[in-house]
């Protein structure tokens, strides 16, 4: 009974294209794209690719969905391509670069502000006294495992800042959620003790101060890892912070 | 960057949310009941009096609706911003002073029972 899971479907795409050294603004283009019916709209991409127009630019690696090059706007909704599957959609799927992002070309974006993000907040293990060798391995229990582990899924595939209203809204000033996750995944974490040097960076009022909690992050985040509850965490204790800083500066955080 | 002075309103925001989300149900009740004229007497008239004059009654009632005014201006005012009404300032004057005219409304109230 494999005669449904074969069959063919005639796929209509609306693809962005942009290429800034020639064009003076994006244009949509029409492909009609001969799939099978347990394609993933990169299958769709790279058939295009190959057979119909090599000129498209697009992304990805791995296509299955642990690399997080994929991420553009399908039907408006920020999603892996490789995670979306073309028997869901029915009509003319639109295909467009991840929106609040300048576009390198056609489907890439231009990454480095989220790059230069991740870097301001320190998303690496920051301990109190390195060990060496010799003393061995930083040992975790289990509970400690899973107090940071959810936020640790993250695979840098920016769709949270697409979906972020915020973040479009600030021009791109907010330092956004995969970025202020990770802070607060390392935060979280027993062998670390950065929280201080990373709270200069999202406490701040471009910080985490500019989430309004909208959730849209956790919505379309594919690895679940729930930015908006990473987010409300680092409102919380950053509120606590505030009042041992102003009332209580002699307890320590 | 400076750290923000943000928590200061979010604290007020947050615990306020947290308080309404269980308070708020319970005062539906309440009220539908005291409208079909199904008041239990523990929250008879005579009986809430007694429990506003007292001191305990006092700050309890007040902190109920100093958290929930100032949880709602803060909800308000981002709602306001998140469909596009971006006068931040204006609106966060407007809200806070309303919550701020309450709490004090309610002190002059509490104080005169």
């Amino acid at each position: 009974m494999t005669g449904d899971r074969l069959s063919a479907l005639q796929v209509e795409l609306e693809i962005l294209r942009y290429n800034p050294e020639t064009d003076t603004e994006p244009r949509f283009q029409r492909y009609s794209v001969p799939c099978k019916n347990e394609w993933c709209i990169l299958d769709a991409l790279n058939y295009l690719k190959d057979h119909l127009d090599p000129t498209l630019a697009f992304r990805w690696s791995c296509h299955m969905q642990v690399c997080g090059s994929c991420g553009m706007m399908i039907n408006g909704e920020p999603k892996l391509a490789c995670k979306a599957f073309v028997r869901d959609y029915t009509g003319v799927i639109r295909v467009e670069p991840l929106a609040h992002f300048p576009i390198e070309r056609d489907l890439v974006s231009v990454a480095d502000d989220f790059m230069d993000k991740l870097k301001r907040v320190k998303p690496y293990l920051i301990p109190a006294k390195k060990r060496s060798i010799e003393e061995g391995e930083y040992r975790q229990t289990p509970a400690q495992l899973t107090r940071y582990r959810k936020y640790s899924m993250c695979i840098n595939c920016m769709l949270c800042y697409a979906a972020c209203p915020e973040y479009g809204l600030t021009k791109s000033k907010f330092i956004g959620p995969a970025a202020i996750t990770l802070a607060h995944r390392y935060n979280q974490d027993s062998r670390d003790d950065g929280r201080d040097e990373r709270q200069e960076e999202i406490a701040t009022n471009e910080g985490v101060w500019e989430c309004t909690f909208v959730g849209a992050c956790s919505d379309v985040c594919p690895k679940h890892v729930d930015p908006a509850s990473a987010l409300q965490q680092v409102k919380i204790a950053s509120t606590v912070d505030w009042y041992l800083e102003h009332f209580m500066s002699w307890v320590k955080k | 960057m400076a750290k923000s002075n943000k928590p200061i309103i979010w604290g007020t925001f947050a615990a306020g949310g947290t308080l309404t989300a269980f308070m708020t149900p319970v005062l539906i009740v309440l009220t539908l009941l005291a409208a079909t004229g199904h008041v239990p007497d523990m929250l008879g008239y005579e009986n809430l009096h007694a429990f506003a004059a007292g001191w305990f009654g006092k700050l309890s009632i007040f902190i109920v609706i100093f958290l929930s005014l100032w949880g709602s201006a803060h909800r308000l005012r981002i709602t306001f911003f998140d469909f596009g009404v971006r006068a931040d300032t204006l609106v966060a004057i407007a809200v806070y002073t309303i919550a701020g005219l309450g709490s004090i409304a309610t002190v002059v109230y509490l104080l005169r029972i």
